[in-house]
This record gives C-alpha cells, structure tokens and sequence, in this order.
C-alpha cells in the first residue's frame, strides 16, 4: 500500500501523468460505453470527468498538475474544430440544396438556447457574469471561451456550462426526440443529429455520431453552423445592451 | 491552419475565434484536390476522438465547485431547460419547412392502411 502511495506520487508529480490518466480513464469508458451498446447514459465524456475529477480530489491533486499533462489533449481541440469543415465540404452539394433551411433552423436553435438561458438565468437571480457566460453555452468549449471572454463573461465558466450542456443533450436528446415525436428514418435522423448539433455541439456530435452516421454527419454541420453563427452574432447581440 | 486563422483573426482584429477562421479557411482550401487528400485521415482522425478531446475542460469542473454549489440548482435548471428549448426550436424549423417531396412522402406513409405487410 505505501509502495502504491509512492508510485502515486512520483507519477503525479510527472507532467504526462495527466495525460495517461485522461487516456487510460476515457479508454475504460468507452468500453463500458459499447459493453452498455452506447446507451445514452453510459456517456464516456461524463463518466471519465466523473472519475477524473473524483480521482484528482480523493488524492489531492492540483487541477493544474493534472492539466499540465492533458492540456496536450486540449490542445487538440483547436485543430479538431478546424477538421470540421471536411465533412462540410464532404456534404457541399446537399448543404446547396438545403442551405436556407439549415440556416434557419440553427439561427432558431442558437438563439433560442441562448436567449432561454439568459432569461431563465435572469429570473432566477443568477449574477451578470455568469448570465454573459451562459450565453454561448451551445457552442463547442474552446469557441464558447473567446466568446465569453468577448462579452464579458468568465472564460472558465463558459467552458463548463458548455461541457455540461453537451451532456444534458447526448443524455436526454434521445428521450426529448423521441416525446417530439422525430422519426428514426433519414429524415428524422437528420434532424435529430442537427437539433444535437445546435443545442449541444461536440458532445452533442459524438453522441449523434454514436446513433447514426446521417445524424452526425448533420451534428457536425450544425455545430459548424452555430460556431460561426454565435461567433458572428453574440458579440453584436451583446453590444445592443 | 488554425495558426493561420490564429494569425489572420489577431491582425484583422476580427470578433471570430481562430479555429473558426481556420474552418473557414480550410473550406477554401478544399478547392484543391491535393489538399483533399492531405486533410481526410488528419480530419478523419481527430473527428472520431473528438469526444476525448472534452475531457480535460470536462475536468476543470472540479476548480469551480463552490460556484456550484452555491448556484448548482438554479444552473442546472437553466441549462437543461434552455437545451431543450433549443434542440426542440431546432427540430420544430426543420419540420416546418420540410421539403415539398419528403412531405408527401410522410403522408403517403401516414396514410397507409397498417394491415398492408405481407
């Protein structure tokens, strides 16, 4: 037992054991994840911030050691948000062809996520700071962070609101979908993926991409969207007041 | 690319974030069939990770418990409500102007005596 505390500590104390952690947690999850045949529950996101928070806690580790090693993860997430403009283009004759609706759709998405949470947020008494960074919320974590940091908010705080909404859409967007009454057919699967996409960005995304290849196809666009969308609008919408 | 975008967001002073740019860029890129090949796997790649790559954020939740348990119901309560509310917005926009075609075919479907199977 002490020989493990020791190995603990000497491995804690190494900047990649943030980065072994995060891998060898998320890989677990993702077995359990296709053990449970990718139920919405079994979220492998969810799960390894759960055990990786819990576990950085019960030791006492640094949030900042940790991201020491994972930060080269994070990094990725930048290039990753780049990346999606291929399955843009892979879908550049069908975007043609639906463009204005797609359009219209994520424009009414975006808005009403942000516009629900801010005047929820607003009732409730929640403070300035923390309204300015539920704003962008429905966009993927590294956008929703310069944007916060555009208007106001505090990027830290945009980045977990984010996180969170990812996951309360990837675990009750099938539920909610389903109560809509969205079919399971293409057409359905497509707007199911891009309601993912809208709403609840790359988690969203993985989790459409997990149910259907049509309806992650769809979240990616609709997550490309609302960046460029929110990117564009919030800051504008944000001035006005 | 995303430095570029980086690059070209910071000197044009633009309200866009750099990946953004980056994807924007990457899109005109494309045009080119080379490029095309270079960027599959790369994409390709970093799509299908794409949920790892939250974890590190997802973590950082840990540094704000206080916040949370100072406001954790009301937030909780706002940001579910408000996902709801825009992935049904959503879904309701892309019903509403569903296509002439895929209409008639939802009728045709709708309208289908059930016993029809064979």
């Amino acid at each position: 037992m002490t020989n493990f505390v020791e190995l603990w500590v000497y491995l804690s104390s190494a900047p990649l054991f943030g980065l072994t952690a995060t891998l060898a947690v998320y890989v677990m999850a993702q077995a359990f994840a296709a053990r449970t045949g990718y139920a919405a529950w079994a979220n492998p996101v969810l799960w390894s911030v759960v055990v990786l928070a819990c576990a950085l806690l019960a030791t006492g580790t640094a949030y900042p050691t940790f991201f020491a090693g994972a930060q080269f993860i994070h990094f990725l997430l930048g290039p990753a948000v780049v990346a999606l403009g291929w399955p843009l283009w892979q879908r550049r004759a069908e975007l043609r062809q639906r463009w204005g609706r797609l359009l219209l759709a994520a424009l009414a998405g975006g808005t009403t996520a942000a516009t629900s949470a801010v005047g929820l947020g607003w009732a409730l008494g929640l403070p300035t700071d923390m309204l300015l960074s539920l704003a962008p919320k429905s966009i993927t974590a590294p956008v929703a962070m310069g944007v916060a940091a555009q208007i106001g908010g505090v990027p830290a705080l945009a980045a977990l609101f984010a996180v969170i909404t990812g996951m309360v859409g990837a675990l009750s967007g099938r539920v909610l979908f389903a109560w809509l009454r969205v079919g399971t057919d293409t057409q359905g699967m497509m707007a199911r993926g891009f309601a993912l996409g809208t709403a609840s960005h790359g988690i969203g995304a993985a989790q459409a991409l997990q149910d259907d290849a049509d309806a992650g196809a769809y979240a990616g666009l609709a997550l490309g969207l609302q960046v460029v969308l929110a990117a564009l609008l919030v800051p504008l919408v944000a001035r006005l007041f | 690319m995303q430095s570029a975008g980086e690059a070209l967001s910071h000197f044009l002073g633009l309200p866009i974030p750099g990946p953004v740019l980056g994807m924007v860029l990457l899109l005109g890129v494309l045009q080119f069939n080379p490029m095309q090949q270079a960027v599959a796997p790369a994409a390709g790649f970093l799509l299908t990770h794409l949920s790892l790559l939250f974890v590190p954020v997802g973590v950082g939740v840990m540094t704000h418990l206080d916040l949370l348990s100072a406001y954790g119901l009301r937030l909780v309560v706002v940001i579910v409500l408000s996902t709801w509310a825009g992935m049904a917005a959503t879904v309701w926009v892309l019903k509403a102007f569903k296509p002439k075609a895929a209409q008639a075919v939802d009728a045709a479907v709708a309208t289908q005596p059930k016993n029809t199977r064979p």
